[in-house]
Order: C-alpha cells, then sequence, then structure tokens
C-alpha cells in the first residue's frame, strides 16, 4: 500500500482534514503543472455536476412518464433511449434500468460494493448513499433503513432491494400522488424527490408543496 | 479485493443511516478539486472503471472504513498515478513537478461534454450464447479470488431465480486486473429474502445483484 501512510485518518480532526486539502493542492499543482490536466475542464467538469447534472433531470423524467402513458410504457421498456429522448446520457448512466413502484411492490436501489448511482438523472450520490450503514444495511433490514428515511410502508407491500453491481443503473419510478389530476409535467415535477427515486422515499404531496 | 471492507452487504454494526438535509453536491473545495482530478485522469492515465474501483477498495479494511469517500477517491487515484510513474512521492512533497512528464492525452475543456456524453458503455457482442435464461434456478459460486470481483459475499453459495439477461457485458474480474475486458453474459439474479438471511428476513422481501455468468451455476 505505498504512499497512503500519511494519509490514515483514525478521526476527522481538522489537522487530518488540512493534510486532505493539502495534498489535493499538491497534487493539482504536479499534474497541472507535468500538462495532465487542463485546469479549465477540471472547472468544467465540477460546474457540470454541481449545476447542471442532478436530480432535477430525474424528476423531468418522472413528471413526464405519470403525465404521459406512452412515455411511461416506453421508459419501463427500456430505459436508456428514453431517458436519451429527454437530453439525459453518459457517463454512470449508460445502461439505465427503470423500476415501477405498485401498491405491491416497492423498489429500493443500493451499491453495497461501492457508490454506482445513475449520475445523469440524479447527480453524484448523497454522502448517506456511500455510507457504511446504508451499504451494509439495505439488503438486510430494508424497513430498518426505511424507518431512518421516517418512510413506512405497507405491510403487505413487498420491497424489491436493487444492488447495482455491474453497469446496469437504477431508476425508481414512483407512485404518482393521488389529487394531482390534470397537472403539467413542470408541476408534477416539483413532487418528485431525489430519494423517491432511489426509493428511500416517497414523493411528496400535493399539500407539501408550498 | 474479494472480502474487503467494501463488500458490506449484510454486515451488522454500522448503526442507522444518517440523511443530511439540504446536502450540498460536495463539501468543501478540496472534494470538488478531487472529484475533478479523478474524472480528468482518467484520459491521460488510461485505466478503466474497474481498476478504478479496485484501486479504490484494494486498502486495509481500517483504512478503507476511516476515510470519507472522496478520501478513497483520492488514494485509488494516487495509487493508478503512481502505478503508472505519472507523479511520484517527492513531487507530492515539492508541490511541484519535479521529473520531465510523459507524452500523453489530455481531457481538454472542449472534449468534457462530449466526453461525458459518451461515457463508457460496457455492453459488446456475445461470443457464445447465453448458458442461462429467465426462470433458470442457479447457485452463486464459492469463489475468493485475490483480486477484484463484483460478486458480493452475502449471495456467495445462494440459490436464486434468473429474472433477466442482460446482455454481454465487459467482465470486471478481467479487466481490472490487466487481462482484458473478457465479455461475459450478465443477468439480474433475484434471491427471497429468507434465503440470504435465514426466518430473521423480513417477509416479502426479495434481494437481486447484477452477476456475470462465470459467477453462477446451474442449481440441482
Amino acid at each position: 500500500m505505498p504512499g497512503h501512510d500519511h494519509d490514515h485518518p483514525h478521526d476527522h480532526d481538522h489537522s487530518e482534514l488540512s493534510e486532505t486539502q493539502l495534498r489535493v493542492r499538491a497534487l493539482e499543482t504536479v499534474l497541472t503543472e507535468k500538462g495532465y490536466v487542463d485546469p479549465a475542464a477540471l472547472d468544467l467538469l465540477i460546474e457540470t455536476y454541481e449545476k447542471k447534472v442532478g436530480p432535477r433531470n430525474g424528476a423531468r423524467v418522472v413528471a413526464k412518464a405519470w403525465a404521459d402513458p406512452v412515455y411511461r410504457a416506453r421508459l419501463l421498456k427500456d430505459g436508456t433511449p428514453a431517458i436519451a429522448a429527454v437530453g439525459y446520457a453518459g457517463r454512470q448512466g449508460e445502461h439505465i434500468v427503470v423500476l415501477e413502484n405498485t401498491p405491491k411492490l416497492h423498489n429500493m436501489v443500493v451499491c453495497t460494493l461501492c457508490s454506482c448511482y445513475p449520475w445523469p438523472v440524479l447527480g453524484l450520490p448523497p454522502v448517506w448513499y456511500k455510507s457504511a450503514p446504508y451499504r451494509s444495511r439495505a439488503v438486510a433490514d430494508p424497513r430498518g433503513v426505511l424507518a431512518d428515511f421516517g418512510v413506512t410502508l405497507p405491510k403487505d407491500t413487498e420491497i424489491r432491494i436493487w444492488d447495482s453491481t455491474a453497469e446496469i443503473r437504477y431508476l425508481v419510478l414512483p407512485m404518482r400522488p393521488e389529487g394531482t389530476d390534470g397537472w403539467s409535467e413542470e408541476k408534477l415535477a416539483e413532487l418528485v424527490t431525489r430519494d423517491s427515486m432511489i426509493g428511500t422515499g416517497l414523493p411528496k404531496a400535493p399539500k407539501d408543496l408550498k | 479485493m474479494t472480502d474487503g471492507a467494501q463488500d458490506m452487504g449484510g454486515v451488522k454494526g454500522f448503526g442507522p443511516v444518517k440523511p443530511e438535509p439540504n446536502e450540498p453536491v460536495f463539501h468543501g473545495e478540496w472534494e470538488r478539486r478531487a472529484f475533478a482530478l479523478t474524472l480528468a485522469m482518467g484520459k491521460p492515465g488510461g485505466w478503466n472503471i474497474d481498476m478504478s474501483r479496485s484501486a479504490r477498495e484494494n486498502r486495509p479494511n481500517d483504512e478503507y472504513l476511516s476515510m470519507s469517500y472522496y478520501q478513497i477517491w483520492l488514494a485509488g487515484l494516487e495509487t493508478l498515478m503512481k502505478e503508472r510513474n505519472l507523479v511520484s512521492d517527492d513531487e507530492i512533497e515539492a508541490q511541484h513537478s519535479l521529473h520531465p512528464p510523459k507524452s500523453l492525452p489530455v481531457l481538454s475543456s472542449d472534449d468534457v461534454v462530449k466526453t461525458l456524453h459518451r461515457g463508457g458503455p460496457t455492453e459488446r457482442t456475445p461470443r457464445a450464447p447465453a448458458q442461462f435464461k429467465a426462470g433458470d434456478r442457479v447457485r452463486m459460486k464459492t469463489i475468493n479470488p485475490p483480486t477484484h470481483t463484483r460478486l458480493p459475499r452475502y449471495v456467495r453459495g445462494h440459490i436464486g431465480i434468473v429474472e433477466r439477461v442482460i446482455g454481454c457485458h465487459v467482465f470486471p474480474d478481467s479487466n481490472a486486473i490487466g487481462k482484458g475486458e473478457d465479455p461475459q453474459w450478465l443477468y439480474t439474479v433475484v434471491f427471497d429474502g429468507r434465503e440470504l438471511w435465514g426466518a430473521e428476513a423480513e417477509t416479502g422481501t426479495t434481494v437481486s445483484v447484477d452477476a456475470w455468468e462465470p459467477y453462477m451455476e446451474k442449481a440441482r
């Protein structure tokens, strides 16, 4: 394990954190001086995932599926091209499968081995998704995990956990909330939360919108 | 790394999940830079995603578990770069390039959008027919390779049902160690919760993994 003794924090105090900060700065300087990285490309990568690619993308896909039965059927049959048609594709979303929640079946997605997550529709994963508690318990204690998120499902709802062990990325299509007949896609999208597309949450109800 | 700390499914004792309200995409500037450096170095570095995962997880358990996720990414990136002599410890120490650079392709800002849009599809043309079909009962093999695998330990030895034949995909166990893509058929295999966790399993719970053909055998 060469080169990691320096960066072996057993606690996360400020000095450890600044050591990591210094390390990143040193690496960036060295790599830039060598011409291996283009600083403008680094800025654009950060801007892309901080400002452009995020769960609002997935919410638009879900809202469209709620509003348009033909699109919904297309999305469930072959997720990748249906999502590309809305404009989202590429890295960590090369092969997307969409999972339909029903009153009988609730889908929940995890990556027990690392942090696989459908970037083009959800952006980068939150810390909890990459954390040991979620990765360890989602497959064995899904109702317990849902309780951590304040979600309780009916006893007779079957729960299906999808462990993303390959390059297939999963997006949950939550159930359309009651009381939204005739809503536009834009308004429906406001009900779609990130967690409802992972399966650890449910969409907002109309009364939750301000 | 087989059975390393990264293989967490079903492990007890990590406590509750703690979602962070209104979580930012990055927690601090160094995470932004670590993320971008990792993505950008993929081009000059020439490694593949399986090599990246292997480099991140291939470390002592206490180290893996005590690092934050971007610290793991950073450590993995350093490993990959040092293996290829792209950067050395004296340069990191000096915070300057001390040795002549190699001539390598670089990700330019003009290429970022199309590179991200292209991604890295892993489906390949099959060289042989799939051995399993939807509905087949299969047992996950008990394997313990010393190198990278994507067969989690919690399903090894257990019987599941093939739900879907996904297609023929790059085989990470081979790709991670530089032995080529060796594409293999990939399946979604679903397990009853009781098969994996015994009588204590929540009823009405199923778990699926995506498994490559070499991980599976026909169940009697």
